[in-house]
């Protein structure tokens, strides 16, 4: 039963929009790049906690949202990132470098803790990655040398608080830049297509052949080294770690999902909307103390009941707009064949 | 002629439901044989116990001669097995080709744009090129039985099981589905078709298995199997119709 369809249909990948985005997210990225040398040193400084809450909202994005993981533990990988800064600075590494190996390292970590957090499913995977966020802590605060439970700050740090918040800010860049390059190419590849049948139907997804476990441990370590360049920026910027519960507190979870869910779950806008809103209300609001939590409740709950795909879920529905092209449309090459509109 | 599938002494327990009981029946490469029975006999556990979607409680299942009794279904795809859901299963927020891409790239196991060739034909045999950019979410649920096959043969599979895919369907629906299958067929693929609809399922079968309540209780040519005086007094039973 063969057929001359790949003459009858063309299947579309929208490569060349692919392209233009790719083209105006460079341009966008050298913009920023250089900001630092146009504005004020604290708008810029201001931008960097922009930058690491949208590496934040996009990997967690890509953990619950496309991969179907619902973790509240993500704080665990926060705060393994931050610290190992302390561990390769003290090696000898400069704290910048350390920001990225950091990371490489927590994915290594990450690895066997899947094992571990794949055996629970559903609501008990959120509470499992939630306890061992907390182990984590409890395992880190037994160490002196990280400053037993008090915090600690970064010994070797450049002097001139300018420098130090330039390439503070040049790193947060890079990081959000590969998190959303990183995800926005995963998306596009075949691992995509496997990453949404397992998030829609898992028992499916094995017949059609895909390897769930193998699959979700790729974005899972994906999300731990997200997680961790976060939580090494947040230490870059803090000169340190202030309190070791409050870089491994679960109020980074409830953020990310925070971001996520008003932005638009399962979307590449979606997080990156939602972390310019999160990164608005706090940077205006956060003075407000306590309203500004009731503030931040009452706003996600009505987006919930008014927008429940999100501000950048719902945009993109009612107008069936994408920024960043994904996914594949086939088009039929003879005038005479005709497929449902939608 | 070799031997598509063994199916050896095969039981199935949900806790202390036993669903199967001693199953053991072997197909030809290349046959189509037909499995009908009353709701709950445990059809489609045996199927998902072909599949590897169940554990088998006890017994073994072999493919081509191997042994995959402990192998996970997404292995056993990826060997030839082919498989549509009763409840249909569909990968809502893909769209139908995506779905259909999806069983292409990792069941048949193809690169691109072979992967996409093979998808679009696997949506021109099942009838869903219409559907092809619809998100699989919106299908209505005849649509979504449909796609369930597609979906399947897009892993490009040498046994292709079925279960009941043409309940609902209009006559001439039914009978263009019945030409697919035969088709499918004569091309090679070793068939295994759970069917209420029995003669839509005896126009493509050489062979019919009768289950209830978890055992083989007639295996032979179709016309014997539905005289048989078992199979008879479970269909005054009640259940199929
Ligand atoms: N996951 C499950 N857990 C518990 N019982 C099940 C499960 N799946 C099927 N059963 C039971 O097994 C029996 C056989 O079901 P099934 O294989 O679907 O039958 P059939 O396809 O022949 O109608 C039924 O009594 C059903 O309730
Ligand atoms: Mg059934």
């Amino acid at each position: 039963m063969t057929s001359q369809l790949s003459a009858d249909y063309k299947v579309d990948h929208f490569q060349k929009k692919a392209t233009v985005v790719g083209l105006v997210g460079a341009a966008v990225f050298l913009f920023a790049a250089v900001a630092p040398y146009i504005f004020a040193t604290d708008v810029t400084s201001a931008w960097i906690k922009l930058f690491y809450l949208i590496s934040l909202a996009t990997t967690w994005n890509l953990l619950a949202g496309y991969a179907g993981m619902v973790s509240v533990g993500q704080q665990a990988y926060i705060g393994l990132g931050a610290y190992g800064i302390f561990v390769f600075n003290d090696m000898g590494l400069d704290p910048y470098s350390s920001v990225l190996v950091a990371s490489v390292a927590v994915g290594i970590i990450a690895f066997p803790i899947s094992y571990v957090a794949f055996r629970l499913r559903g609501g008990y995977f959120a509470i499992g990655t939630w306890v061992i966020a907390e182990a984590t802590r409890q395992i880190v605060i037994r160490f002196d040398s990280l400053g037993s439970g008090r915090g600690r700050s970064i010994t070797t740090y450049t002097e001139d608080a300018i420098y130090r918040n330039l390439f503070t800010y040049w790193v947060a860049l890079a990081i959000m830049g590969l998190a959303i390059v990183a995800t926005f190419y995963l998306l596009r590849s075949r691992l995509g297509v496997a990453l949404q049948s397992i998030r829609d139907n898992e028992v499916a997804a094995k017949s059609m052949g895909i390897k769930v476990s193998q699959t979700k441990r790729i974005v899972f370590v994906v999300a731990a080294m997200g997680a961790a360049a976060a939580g090494g920026i947040i230490c870059l910027q803090g000169l340190g770690v202030a309190s070791p519960n409050t870089i491994f507190g679960v109020n980074y979870s409830a953020f990310m999902i925070f971001m996520v869910l008003i932005g638009g779950i399962g979307t590449i806008e979606g997080p990156i909307i939602g972390a310019i809103i999160y990164f608005l209300m706090d940077y205006y609001f956060s003075q407000m103390g306590l309203w500004y939590m009731v503030v931040l409740g009452v706003l996600a709950i009505l987006i919930m009941l008014f927008l429940p795909r999100g501000v950048w879920g719902e945009i993109s529905h009612r107008f069936n707009f994408k920024v960043f092209p994904v996914g594949h449309q086939v088009q039929p090459l003879f005038p005479g064949i005709k497929l449902k509109k939608k | 002629m070799s031997n598509a599938l063994e199916i050896k002494g095969i039981a199935k327990s949900y806790a202390s439901l036993r669903v199967l009981e001693e199953v053991t029946f072997t197909v030809p490469a290349g046959q189509a044989i037909g499995i009908v029975g009353p709701n709950g006999a445990g059809k489609s556990t045996l199927l998902s116990v072909i599949s590897g979607t169940e554990k088998a409680s006890a017994g073994t299942v072999l493919i081509n001669g191997r042994d995959v009794t402990s192998v996970g279904s997404e292995d056993r795809t990826r060997m030839g097995i082919g498989r549509t859901f009763q409840i249909p299963r569909p990968f809502t927020n893909l769209t139908v080709f995506e779905n259909a891409l999806s069983g292409a790239t990792f069941g048949a196991g193809l690169k691109r744009k072979a992967a996409e060739d093979k998808a679009l034909e696997a949506l021109e045999i099942a009838e869903m090129m219409q559907y092809a950019n619809t998100p699989a979410g919106q299908l209505p649920l005849l649509a979504r039985k449909r796609l369930e096959l597609a979906r399947a043969l897009a892993t490009n599979p040498s046994i292709l099981l079925l279960d009941e895919i043409a309940g609902g369907l209009t006559e001439a629906e039914c009978d263009s589905l019945v030409q697919t299958i035969s088709q499918l067929r004569d091309s090679g693929i070793t068939i295994v078709w759970i069917e209420h609809v029995v003669q839509a399922l005896t126009a493509v079968v050489s062979r019919l298995v009768c289950l209830a309540s978890g055992t083989l209780i007639a295996d032979g040519d179709p016309k014997t199997v539905m005289q048989s005086p078992e199979v008879l007094e479970v269909y005054l039973g009640g259940g199929i119709k």
